[in-house]
């Protein structure tokens, strides 16, 4: 495979203390390197710092000590150019029609007013969405508005998009589905892309690596391969080895989910 | 007030069909009729004196002869130079205002109490000090209008801001908008219906303060002319004006109401 497109380098975070408490460690010394074309997931308990380190790599948190790296520059501040976001909510904007939606975030890249149209019309399309690019997002359902992010996202061309939970909001049907559009588009797209999740089925439907994050301080605890080429499709999804796979991941996180539980117990005492 | 993460969350009237709609209208009007046909048997059966309380037809026959003489072009252009003066000064105050407050979250969590503790002063018994400073012509009655509307314009200003939902800034940010796209783009967007509600409750709160002070201390004005015809007893007179001045509120209210609406339905 090709070199390696981001590099985290001994990235440490500390959250500042809420009223009273301690500091929390949210990362403790990461060490991670992502080939250009890799999918992989983070994966760990919740407050392990999984989504801390997604903003540290996208450039919207500053990490306390360490770098992240991106094409071999340190990354200073968001990289509108290399990196696009799809969050956890599809992030639409209500007051503007879906076609907008995807308009102003080429405005806000510096994509020139007379392109933005046909990109984002493209973009529309690839998501299979081109007939509600003049409706408004509360028209469309929780898993059409994620694929209407999915087309902001891919319509600002950049190599990397990293996903912060983007099916949280979704219930387990619209998931799958989503799920596979997703391994699909993707694989045509040869995009570098780190994906945040809770979901086991997610994290080995999508990666190629996983990432299992310790309860908080979040560490690497075991790098998971999945050695399967894109697109996935729902035959993989109910073979033998999706099954074994999941479990793996489960048994790796078990002990994880029951610290963290743990960690919390403690804090409420 | 709706909330700006909301965003699509009408008004109860915009919840309704167009069937629901013409319906609702007619209750409005049937409403409207009913009261007017309690006021005309209370007056034509005189439990209440025509002295206190004249005839509807008499009312609306003043009302008539002072609208085509022109006779109340006077009063009207006094108060309307009031508002037209009060009305922008404390729309522009309270936006930037309530912008620049709104800007860091310090500024916001210190300075929205003490705008909240003012608006709860019964800011009428600032109205002497108006008058004393100013006189008893227009410009205390445009100082007293643009202090009332002043308070929940920036009010409704700083929590239009302040309560974007930060995601979009997020996203905003991921994507690499410029300060003046930000606030093209996503605050005042995200603020504005907000914002409008702030203008409409500012603007009639304005309103009143004008014809408030009018009445309290004034030679020339709507208000001035209801006390006027009150303290000489002619209470039909009396009545045509305070219809011209429920008329123009209530026109008042309809226009910024469709400017809402209107900003909402995108």
């Amino acid at each position: 495979m090709a070199e390696s497109l981001v590099r985290v380098e001994s990235v440490s975070h500390t959250f500042p203390a809420p009223e009273g408490g301690k500091e929390v460690l949210a990362l403790d010394a990461i060490d991670m390197e992502i080939r250009q074309g890799e999918m992989v997931a983070f994966i760990g308990p919740s407050g392990c710092g999984k989504s801390t380190l997604l903003n540290v790599i996208g450039g919207m948190i500053a990490p306390t000590s360490g770098a992240a790296l991106v094409s071999g520059q340190a990354v200073r501040g968001p990289l509108p150019k290399q990196i696009a976001y799809i969050f956890q909510e599809s992030a639409l904007l209500p007051w503007a029609t879906v076609l907008d939606n995807i308009k102003v975030g080429l405005e806000f890249q510096g994509v020139p007013k007379d392109e933005r149209g046909p990109i984002a019309s493209a973009a529309l399309k690839s998501v299979g969405l081109e007939a509600f690019a003049a409706s408004y997002p509360h028209q469309l359902s929780g898993g059409m508005k994620q694929r209407v992010a999915l087309a902001r996202a891919l319509s600002l061309r950049t190599d990397i998009l990293l996903m912060d939970e983007p099916f949280a909001a979704l219930d387990e049907q619209t998931r799958m589905i989503f799920g596979e559009d997703l391994s699909r588009l993707l694989a045509s797209e040869r995009k570098t892309i780190i994906l945040v999740t809770h979901s086991l089925a997610e994290a080995v439907l999508l990666a190629d690596r996983i990432f299992v994050f310790t309860s908080r301080p979040g560490r690497i605890k075991a790098v998971l391969t999945i050695d399967e080429p894109h697109p996935r499709t729902p035959d993989f999804m109910t073979s033998q080895r999706f099954s074994e796979l999941r479990n793996e991941l489960y048994e790796l996180l078990r002990d994880e989910v029951l610290a963290a539980i743990g960690n919390d117990r403690q804090g409420l005492s | 007030m709706s909330g700006a993460a909301a965003g699509v969350s009408g008004g109860v009237t915009e919840r309704l069909s167009r069937r629901g709609r013409r319906l609702s209208l007619l209750t409005k009007l049937a409403v409207f009729a009913a009261l007017m046909v309690l006021w005309h048997l209370l007056t034509v059966t005189e439990i209440i004196s025509p002295f206190f309380l004249p005839q509807p037809m008499a009312v609306m026959t003043v009302f008539w002869r002072i609208l085509s003489t022109g006779r109340a072009l006077p009063d009207l252009g006094v108060t309307f130079f009031e508002f037209a003066v009060a009305g922008p000064i404390a729309v522009l105050t309270g936006v930037v205002a309530g912008y620049l407050i709104s800007m860091t979250r310090y500024s916001t969590v210190v300075l929205e109490p003490v705008i909240s503790s003012l608006y709860a002063i019964p800011i009428i018994i600032f109205y002497p000090i108006s008058v004393m400073a100013l006189g008893i012509g227009p410009e205390s009655k445009i100082a007293h209008g643009a202090l009332f509307g002043f308070f929940p314009i920036c009010l409704n200003t700083i929590q239009g801001f302040s309560g974007v939902d930060a995601i979009y800034l997020r996203m905003a940010r991921s994507t690499g908008a410029t300060k003046a796209q930000l606030l093209r783009r996503i605050l005042i967007p995200a603020a504005a219906p907000t914002i409008l509600g702030g203008v409409r409750l500012g603007l009639m709160l304005c309103f009143l303060a004008i014809i408030g002070g009018e009445t309290i201390a004034s030679l020339e004005g709507l208000g001035h002319r209801i006390v006027w015809y009150a303290e000489g007893m002619q209470m039909v007179n009396m009545f045509a004006y305070m219809v011209f001045v429920i008329l123009i509120a209530t026109a008042m209210n309809a226009c910024l109401s469709l400017l809402e609406l209107r900003r909402r339905g995108g």
